[in-house]
Parts: structure tokens; C-alpha cells; sequence
């Protein structure tokens, strides 16, 4: 089984992920990526999605927890965010665990 | 403890103690899944998290240069340039099993068809020939991310899962039964105290 990638960000970063390869999927605000997120969701197995628009899309992401494909994977797209995906991490850890065994 | 609503009779305490067997048993072999999980999570989360912080920070410095090389370019001449990608990626996608929860296995397939970047050099500036090409590299590692990310997220969810029934099973159920079992056995046993001390009175009368 063959499956795309595709990033959903705001901002000019993402287009150097064209150059690689990638579709890009231009949005703007977390309403346009939802919309963006349930149309390609079928199409493209790994999706990456800058962090400014993973946040409010917590719960709507939750949806994508239950299946192996496709992936959602919240990256940083400025120099300033990158806490995000610590966060989610940090998340399942303390779930799954009930202790945190990475601060060390 | 709460015990179960059932008829205090022979039947009924046969019935239920192979219900505790088989829970008793149920139990300790998800125990021993949960345990074995929480070790192959344990394995998975440290190397998510080393992954993590090394594709973010090598992120975050590409696409600095990135917005560099685009602030120098005017805005219409940069998206022309980056309009028409070069190479193709795809991912051979497929499913491996942990502790039988599906996770994903993903291997990079990567076609070049010409040149590796998408643009003439005289179109754009030095430092976006320099970041498509980090991103390119950083493509495989941003992929094994996602797919141990994916992991930690399911098999977190699985651990849940199981340590609801563990405990359930624990707690509750285990506990029910032994009570119910207690119970019938007294109620039989009284029973049986009843009828001999009435087979007595009766002898004695007669």
C-alpha cells in the first residue's frame, strides 16, 4: 500500500516542503484546516500539521487516534513554537504510565 | 462488596466457580499483556522523544533560512520557483503488530526525476537551494517521527484500555464471585444443618 504525504500549515514555510516532495495544503485559520484535514484524510497516509493549527484542533484530531493511517503529526513551524508535540507526547505517557519517566 | 443476585444452589455455585477460574485466569494473562505493553511503550516513547527533539530543532533551523531566502525573493517569483516539485516521495505504507495493537510501518520511497531542485538558479537565492536540500534529508527521519509517534499514541490508548479490564476484572469482578460463593456455600450448609436437626426432632418423636 502506497500512500502520500501532505502538510497543512499557515504561513510560506511549508512551501519548501513542495520543493521535497510533498503536497502542501495551504490554510490560514484552524476552520480552513479542518475542512482541508476531512477532505484529504482518505488520501494522503501522513499528514503534517504546523503546530498553530494542531492546538485548537486538539479534539477533532482525536479521530485519527483510533486507526493506524492516517497520521497526524503536529511539527513546529517557526523557531519560537515547539512545545506542542512534547505536550501530546507528555500526554499519552502520563495515560498510559501515570508517571513521567522522561524529565529527568 | 456487592454479590451477585443468583439462586443459592448447587448449580449456581458450580456455575460460578468456573466463572472465577476463568476470571482468575483472564486476569493474571492481562496482567502479564500489560506488563509486557508498558515495557515495549517505555522503549518506544524514549526513542519518540529523542527523535523528536532532534527533528524539531533541525526543523525549526531550515525554516528560519527558509524565511530568509523568501523574504529576499519577491513573493510571486518564489512560488513559481517552488511551483513544480522535482521529485516525487512516497511512502510504502503498511502494519506491524505490538502486543497485537496495529501500528504503522512506514518505508520512504523517494523518486528523482531530474535535477533535485525544482527551480534555475538564478530565480531564487542561495539559502533556499541549501533548505530544500536539508528538508529533503530530513524527510526520512520527519517520517520514522510520525510513525513512532503514531505508535506511542495507540498503544497508550491500548494500555488504558487494558488496565480498565485488569482492574475491572481485580476489583470487581473477582471479589463479586468469591462473595457469591461464599454465600451460597453458607446457605447450603445451613441448609443441611437444618435438615439433620429436623431428621433428629423427627427420630425423637417418633
Amino acid at each position: 500500500m502506497t500512500g502520500k504525504m501532505a502538510i497543512v500549515g499557515n504561513g510560506d514555510s511549508i512551501m519548501v516542503f513542495k520543493a521535497a516532495g510533498v503536497a502542501t495544503f495551504p490554510a490560514s485559520d484552524e476552520k480552513k484546516a479542518r475542512e482541508i484535514l476531512r477532505k484529504i484524510a482518505s488520501d494522503y497516509k501522513i499528514i503534517f500539521l504546523t503546530e498553530e493549527l494542531a492546538r485548537p484542533l486538539q479534539d477533532f484530531l482525536k479521530r485519527f487516534d483510533e486507526e493506524p493511517y492516517p497520521i497526524v503529526l503536529p511539527i513546529p513551524a517557526s523557531k519560537d513554537g515547539g512545545s506542542y508535540g512534547e505536550e501530546l507526547l507528555r500526554n499519552a505517557m502520563e495515560r498510559a504510565l501515570g508517571v513521567d519517566i522522561l524529565s529527568k | 462488596m456487592a454479590r451477585l443476585n443468583v439462586n443459592p444452589t448447587r448449580m449456581e455455585l458450580k456455575k460460578l466457580k468456573t466463572r472465577l477460574a476463568t476470571a482468575v485466569r483472564g486476569h493474571k494473562l492481562l496482567k502479564d499483556k500489560s506488563d509486557e505493553m508498558i515495557r515495549r511503550f517505555t522503549v518506544i516513547l524514549r526513542e519518540d522523544a529523542n527523535l523528536r527533539k532532534e527533528v524539531e530543532k533541525e526543523l525549526a533551523e531550515t525554516l528560519t533560512q527558509f524565511s530568509v531566502a523568501r523574504s529576499v525573493t519577491p513573493a510571486y517569483s518564489a512560488e513559481t520557483a517552488f511551483a513544480m516539485p522535482s521529485v516525487a516521495v512516497s511512502a510504502e505504507c503498511a502494519t506491524q503488530s505490538i502486543m497485537g495493537v496495529d501500528v504503522p510501518k512506514i518505508e520512504l520511497k523517494e523518486e528523482k526525476r531530474s535535477d533535485s531542485l525544482p527551480y534555475s538558479f538564478s530565480e531564487i537565492t542561495s539559502e533556499a537551494d541549501y533548505s530544500v536540500g536539508r528538508i529533503s534529508a530530513l524527510l526520512p527521519r520527519l517520517v520514522k517521527l510520525a510513525e513512532t509517534e503514531k505508535a506511542v499514541r495507540l498503544l497508550a490508548d491500548e494500555i488504558e484500555r487494558n488496565k480498565r479490564r485488569v482492574n475491572a476484572l481485580e476489583y470487581i469482578m473477582i471479589p463479586q464471585l468469591e462473595e457469591t460463593i461464599k454465600y451460597i456455600r453458607n446457605k447450603l450448609d445451613e441448609n443441611e444443618r437444618a435438615a439433620i436437626v429436623r431428621l433428629m426432632k423427627v427420630k425423637n418423636r417418633a
